[in-house]
């Protein structure tokens, strides 16, 4: 590869790779029926605001039980419980106070992006519910028989299957599929195997609601189950699933109605035009800079941040496939603009030493090539350190099933501080997409815009403009 | 070009830089002394009161000026407060929160002079107690506690990885007075939240991380030119290794401090255009800590390493 000159599309290719994923990031794709938009690539209006940007819901949760039956610890786990379940919908922003004299728990946390409504009922309806997993003998729900409970499950995950059911039954459709522990992998094989010989059935329950119910032909002895349900969509499978990995409360909690309130943006309405304004003059700022004493590798340089700024976006907007949105809180707004100082460093790294490789006499391919290879291993050395701090964040303040976050969990106990989780995020995701844009896609462009004769003047790549 | 490139020797510099940290820090040291440090009720515990008010400007019935609950609350209760407002849906009341921050619960007494005087200045919004919910200690000290491991928790890996990529020229020592100079930087902008009277909140614990992954990342750089000149100039003493290295990246140091104080410059200017204050306690020490990243990597953690690596190499000789 060395010394090979690079091809003059490739600046073309990258450069319409950034812009597409640029104007789909921020603006999406969609298509209209009448009134109602289809969103099929989910943009920056999609993006969930944190409770300081724009405002949320504040409900009281309690316990339906006499003061003297819940303990502390109780108290403790239900808000554990809850935490994690505004974690898996996306929710990191939020505030939660356990109140153990009332034996009561606050939660505040933003409207959903898509919520126009602005009804804090349907925003708290689920969170307290107990989301007790059951297994029981026979086709309906039986409290008395219950097998074993889905404490025993250690993973839940949703996934879509076409298969030859078991029964002989064609089954196509979402599934959860739920890894049980030793204890229950037993049972579930003792009660299986008995079942196989009469052709009876298990009921799979969520809070006393049989969800699937299936005949069991075979004896399953691997300490896998599925809940089925042709009424599943990838969403409410994947809510399940959540759900079940989440963990049951030790009591159902109700919300005291007299108390859902609504809570207005911290910040002030406005806060949300006021951080695109900062954002907009700073990143046009930011750029210009680069331009004014890179030259041409600035223009690089800018083209590849553009690129990186659309990549958090889509991160956090749940552009990509498979990925859920994100709450985007000040901090997290933040987390972004340091990725992006992250990603100017990258730039400026490769930039000065490529400038002073060509002063000392380098041909322009020649400083380009060593420069870029000279400067790698500082810039990975130091995206890695930022790395390794956005990780011990999000593992300190998040329930991310990280394996730094159990650790931590195991010292301290489940306790999240939502804004700073989401800055560790946007600084991890801005991490990975310096990587790539101002990495290799900088360097792509550079080496390729290079080969115009019309843009090989010295005073482009910082020499002396008459030349 | 013509322009000489001018060179500067930071090895000399380390004791002027470290009197001016002193100095930052004894001023700090003595305003904290005097008044204190404004801590958020997250790393403190305290009590979060709330009151329902009507309010309707159509006929003449004025909102709640949240400032002026603040004093009050500070002259009824000698604690600092945090005050809200907000709707709720179901009537038209409004929602006013005030959030005492302090170490034990408000008793009632103190509670019902609030409410009997805040009543009593807004009689016409109709002012309610409508619930009150403490905030344990114990809670807020895990909390602080988990940030305190956090942040001791990314020396560690810090240093390790420092260690393991810079072996050739001892990364270890190297690590560790990175680290001080993080310390140095940590302060900085732990004491501007001091003299700029902002409250320390879980913000700050966002700031701390940053810096330390920012001024990290200066070392790297640093560093990273120290091991290649060190290949390619093996003769040269660590502090001429040293202050070649450091002349070779002062301008990247400088570039990259500028844009990016200059980013967060943007956010601190338009926050403070719309008096949004949950910014200020994030950008500020922000920019501080970030300036001193830029000083410290410059003058502070390698030519420390240099004087650790000198007594060492002295040691080996005796």
């Amino acid at each position: 590869m060395k010394n090979k000159r690079a091809s003059k599309v490739t600046f073309f290719v990258i450069l319409a790779l950034i812009l597409l994923l640029t104007y789909t990031a921020f603006f999406g794709v969609q298509d209209y029926y009448g009134d109602i938009r289809n969103v099929k690539i989910k943009s920056a209006a999609d993006i969930r605001w944190g409770i300081d940007i724009r405002g949320g819901v504040e409900a009281v949760f309690a316990p339906d039980l006499l003061q003297s039956d819940i303990s502390d610890e109780d108290m403790e786990a239900a808000q554990a419980i809850i935490d994690t379940r505004l974690v898996n919908q996306g929710i990191t922003d939020y505030e939660i106070y356990t109140d153990k004299e009332n034996n009561q728990i606050v939660v505040r946390f933003p409207w959903a992006a898509d919520d126009d409504s602005f009804d804090p009922a349907q925003a708290v309806a689920g969170l307290g519910e107990t989301a007790e997993l059951t297994f029981c003998k026979g086709s309906t729900y039986d409290a008395n028989a219950v097998l074993f409970t889905g404490k025993h499950v250690s993973k839940a995950t949703a996934s879509y299957v076409s298969t030859q059911m078991k029964d002989g039954s064609e089954y196509s459709g979402y599934v959860v599929n739920l890894e049980l522990d030793e204890t229950a992998a037993d049972i579930f094989a003792k009660t299986t195997t008995e079942l196989a010989s009469s052709n009876g059935s298990i009921a799979i329950s969520m809070d006393g609601n049989v969800l699937s119910a299936p005949t069991v032909n075979d004896p399953i002895t691997d300490g896998h189950a599925m809940i089925t349900n042709p009424g599943f969509t990838a969403e409410t499978a994947q809510d399940l699933a959540n759900k079940i990995n989440a963990g049951a409360l030790p009591f159902s909690l109700t919300v005291d109605d007299s108390k859902l309130s609504i809570v207005s943006a911290t910040l002030g309405a406005n806060a949300l035009n006021v951080m695109v304004i900062a954002g907009a003059i700073a990143f046009g700022m930011v750029c210009l800079l680069m331009i004014l004493r890179y030259r041409l590798h600035g223009v690089v340089a800018s083209i590849a941040l553009l690129g990186q700024l659309a990549g958090s976006v889509a991160a956090i907007s749940g552009y990509f496939p498979g990925t859920s949105g994100f709450t985007l809180t000040v901090p997290g707004i933040a987390g972004i603009i340091l990725s992006i100082g992250v990603g100017v460093d990258c730039n400026v790294i490769a930039a000065e030493r490529i400038r002073d490789e060509f002063k000392n006499g380098k041909t322009i391919d020649g400083a380009i090539s060593s420069g870029f290879s000279n400067s790698l291993s500082a810039i990975i050395d130091g995206n890695v350190t930022i790395v390794i701090v956005a990780l011990v964040l999000m593992g300190s303040f998040g329930t991310s099933g990280l394996l730094i976050n159990k650790l931590f969990s195991l010292i301290f106990g489940a306790s999240i501080a939502g804004s700073i989780y989401s800055f560790g995020y946007t600084l991890l995701v801005g991490v990975i997409f310096n990587l790539i844009m101002g990495v290799l896609f900088s360097k792509w462009m550079y080496k390729s815009i290079s080969q115009f004769k019309c843009l090989r003047k010295p005073w482009l790549y910082g020499g002396v403009k008459n030349d | 070009m013509t322009k000489k490139n001018f060179t500067i020797d930071f090895n000399k510099g380390l004791k002027k830089v470290l009197i001016g940290y002193a100095a930052v820090i004894l001023v700090g040291v003595v305003i904290a002394c005097l008044f204190g440090v404004k801590l958020d009720i997250n790393f403190k515990g305290g009590t979060v009161i709330s009151y329902n008010y009507h309010y309707d400007d159509a006929n003449g019935v004025a909102d709640i000026d949240t400032e002026a609950v603040k004093t009050m609350v500070t002259e009824k209760l000698s604690a600092d407060a945090t005050v809200t407002k907000s709707s709720a849906i179901a009537t038209d009341a409004y929602t006013l929160t005030v959030s005492l921050v302090k170490n034990e619960s408000v008793d009632t007494a103190a509670m019902e002079s609030l409410t009997e005087a805040l009543q009593e200045k807004y009689a016409d919004n109709k002012v309610t107690l409508y619930s009150s919910t403490s905030v344990s200690p114990s809670l807020a000290g895990v909390f602080f506690l988990k940030s305190l491991a956090a942040v001791l928790l990314t020396g560690i890996l810090v240093v390790i990885y420092v260690g393991i990529r810079f072996r050739k020229i001892g990364g270890i020592t190297a690590g560790l007075t990175s680290l001080a100079a993080l310390m140095l930087d940590v302060l900085v902008s732990f004491f501007t939240c001091v003299i700029f009277r902002l409250q320390v909140d879980s913000n700050y614990i966002a700031v701390v991380l940053t810096i330390l992954g920012y001024s990290l990342n200066d070392t790297i750089v640093v560093y990273d030119s120290v091991r290649e000149f060190k290949r390619l100039e093996p003769q040269l003493t660590t502090a001429q290794l040293v202050n070649k290295s450091l002349n070779r990246v002062k301008v990247r140091n400088l570039v990259t401090t500028t844009t990016t104080v200059l980013a967060v410059g943007t956010i601190i200017v338009v926050a403070e255009l719309y008096g949004l204050a949950s910014l200020r306690t994030f950008a500020i020490p922000m920019a501080f800590g970030l300036l001193s990243g830029c000083v410290s990597s410059l003058f502070v953690s390698a030519p420390l390493w240099v004087l650790w690596r000198n007594k060492l190499d002295a040691k080996k000789t005796a």
